[in-house]
């Protein structure tokens, strides 16, 4: 269609309209035919069934558990695209939320003997509540200032732990027990971050992701309407930090060991990257992300640290270049057709 | 006297760090979290300038200067003003800057002891019987020079009074023919050109390293929360308190509790007095 326009003087501009399929599946009554449900449902069942399937699929053992690790990475990301596109906080520090869920599960399994199936949810329940207490004092503020502080903390806990040579020191916490079986080790992970993603996907329509994103959107509004903003926030924060300490537990148990490389910069930067990668705003755009960072990240494992110099660069084109993502184009394509009107 | 001798030092360096980042921040309200990445390249692109291609000192500081300012308004001419405005993506897309600059410099091998600035006058002299050297007593020097030029320029020039006019009211100053993006470029190349000085000062004291780069940005906006984002009398006034806290800590603690100390500051700040200690005109739009 391009030439089109180069060749004659009118000028035309693409106009998108929704296909009718989408308007009609918007209500009840798409149950009442069955183009109508696979449109709604076949979506949705690649991105479960596809995801199952991966390690049936898989069988190389290393990259069986990459697998794994992407179901971390993915919790971590769907987590901080939740926090900055429905609440409007940006963290720089995932590593905090994995780092405490991690030591916490190790304690948890060492010094009070519980089982991974035990440890894992007792660490992400306190380990949220230690990251949301910590981060509380930047709530009641706007700007910057979140940031800065999810920054410092990774470093700042890494820090102490070295030296006050507490929970292991530079040695960490080794002998952590581990999940014993593969098949409980990956699905395990894939399942939970299927809950979180769909539990965070309702969420966003009750009345809980309204007043969120009415404190992204106006926080003033919010607040003037009566409602807390911070009180709000710290749920938020809460939510998201539970997800991050779920996936540091399972990353201690997945390694058999808990040490400050839990805090490193990887964690922080790789979710952001697929964040805007897979699409912002999507919930299901950064586990795209994920899907494809991570394997990718494995790959370049012998570059050591300028993998994140690589995240970075992605980070930057992506931001400028195409700052939709993925995922909100694919939606785009799905639910919109587009054709070519003159002005 | 160890401790106000070098408490003094301390705070100077910190204020050092800060200026820039403040500067960019209280102009154009940009958070530049790429600030201690530029701070690491100018001392690195200084030291190629001295040790690999022999241009003498001054002529490599100086080119450092220069390259360092000249890729800050690149960066916002041709980066950051493509999303300025959604504070999301420019706390994003400036950190994935200093992110790929740290890291980048990492890999060509920019760690360990190897890479250390000469300093310019070498020796010491006993100040209040404490001895200090050189270096530092032009860390101090420069640092109020630095200070005093910034409140000359901003007052006595046409482009520092359309800077300051800026940061008043943006709309008001362009209503008045000031352009916004003009002014926002020239303040991130000040503020760059800021970050390189402070690194060419500040950096013959220790090793030149990519973590000192995670530090300086941390110490620099940590300095400016508890000052009160965007007041420079603030910011000065707050890296004296964190400066001595720091040396403080450093003498009856432990060194390694520097980054905590920065940390500590800010959260007491935001418990207490969020503002910050002169942040007072922008307090109703940052407190919700």
């Amino acid at each position: 269609m391009s030439h089109h326009t180069m060749e004659s003087e009118v000028q035309r501009r693409k106009e998108r309209i929704d296909r009718g399929i989408k308007v009609r599946t918007e209500s009840i009554y798409a149950v009442s035919s069955w183009e109508e449900v696979a449109y709604l449902l076949v979506p949705r069942m690649v991105l479960i069934v596809g995801l199952l399937l991966l390690p049936l699929v898989i069988q190389n053992p290393y990259w069986h558990r990459v697998i794994t690790v992407v179901g971390v990475y993915g919790l971590l990301a769907v987590s901080f695209d939740f926090l900055a596109h429905f609440v409007g906080l940006v963290s720089l520090g995932g590593a905090l939320a994995i780092g405490i869920g991690g030591y916490a599960s190790a304690l948890a399994n060492k010094v009070l003997g519980l089982p991974p199936l035990a440890s894992i949810p007792i660490a992400g329940l306190t380990g949220g509540l230690l990251c949301t207490l910590l981060l509380l004092p930047c709530l009641p503020l706007r700007g910057i200032y979140f940031a800065i502080v999810t920054l410092m903390y990774p470093l700042v806990l890494s820090r102490l732990i070295e030296a006050l040579n507490i929970l292991g020191g530079t040695d960490g916490i080794p002998g952590v027990e581990g999940f014993g079986n593969v098949w409980v080790e990956s699905y395990g992970i894939l399942l939970l971050l299927l809950l979180w993603l769909f539990g965070l996907r309702r969420l966003a329509n009750e009345d809980l992701g309204l007043i969120l994103r009415g404190v992204k959107d106006n926080d003033q509004a919010v607040r003037a309407s009566g409602i807390s903003v911070t009180k709000y926030k710290a749920v938020a924060v809460f939510i998201a930090s539970t997800m991050g300490c779920l996936g540091g537990a399972y990353l201690v148990h997945l390694y058999m060991w808990a040490g400050i490389s839990l805090f490193a910069m990887d964690f922080s930067v790789l979710p952001i990257a697929a964040s805007v990668i897979g699409g912002g705003g999507t919930l299901v755009g950064p586990l795209l992300g994920s899907l494809i960072l991570v394997p990718v990240s494995e790959l370049l494992r012998e570059f050591g640290t300028l993998r994140i110099a690589f995240y970075a660069l992605i980070l930057m084109a992506f931001i400028v270049l195409r700052s939709e993502g993925l995922m909100v184009w694919a939606q785009r394509k799905y639910h919109q057709f587009e054709r070519w009107v003159k002005i | 006297m160890d401790i106000l001798v070098y408490g003094v030092v301390n705070s100077v360096s910190l204020a050092l760090m800060a200026l820039g980042f403040t500067l960019v921040y209280g102009i154009s309200r940009l958070p530049n979290f790429a600030h201690g990445a530029l701070y690491i390249l100018a001392g690195y692109l200084a030291w190629v300038g001295i040790r690999s291609l022999n241009m003498g000192y001054l002529l490599s500081v100086l080119v450092s200067l220069g390259v360092v300012m000249a890729f800050g308004m690149a960066m916002y001419r041709f980066f950051l003003i493509r999303i300025r405005g959604m504070p999301i993506s420019e706390i994003i897309a400036s950190y994935a800057m200093g992110l790929f600059i740290l890291e980048g410099l990492r890999w060509k091998g920019l760690k360990g002891m190897t890479f250390t600035l000469p300093v310019i006058f070498p020796g010491s002299v006993d100040i209040l019987d404490v001895p200090v050297d050189y270096q530092r007593l032009l860390v101090v020097g420069i640092g109020a020079a630095v200070v005093l030029g910034l409140w000359a320029f901003t007052r006595f020039t046409r482009v520092g009074l359309a800077l300051r006019g800026i940061a008043q009211d943006e709309q008001a100053a362009m209503m008045l023919g000031i352009d916004s993006d003009t002014m926002a470029t020239i303040a991130t190349g000040l503020g760059s050109a800021l970050a390189a000085l402070a690194a060419i000062v500040l950096l013959p004291l220790g090793n030149i390293v990519v973590e000192t780069g995670y530090q300086v940005l941390i110490f620099a906006v940590a300095v400016c929360i508890v000052g009160g984002l965007g007041s420079w009398g603030g910011a000065i006034l707050a890296s004296f308190l964190i400066g001595f806290a720091q040396i403080l800590t450093v003498a009856y603690v432990q060194s390694h509790f520097q980054v905590v100390v920065a940390l500590l500051a800010i959260i007491i700040t935001l418990i207490l007095r969020p503002s910050g200690l002169f942040g007072k005109q922008k307090q109703l739009e940052e407190r919700v």
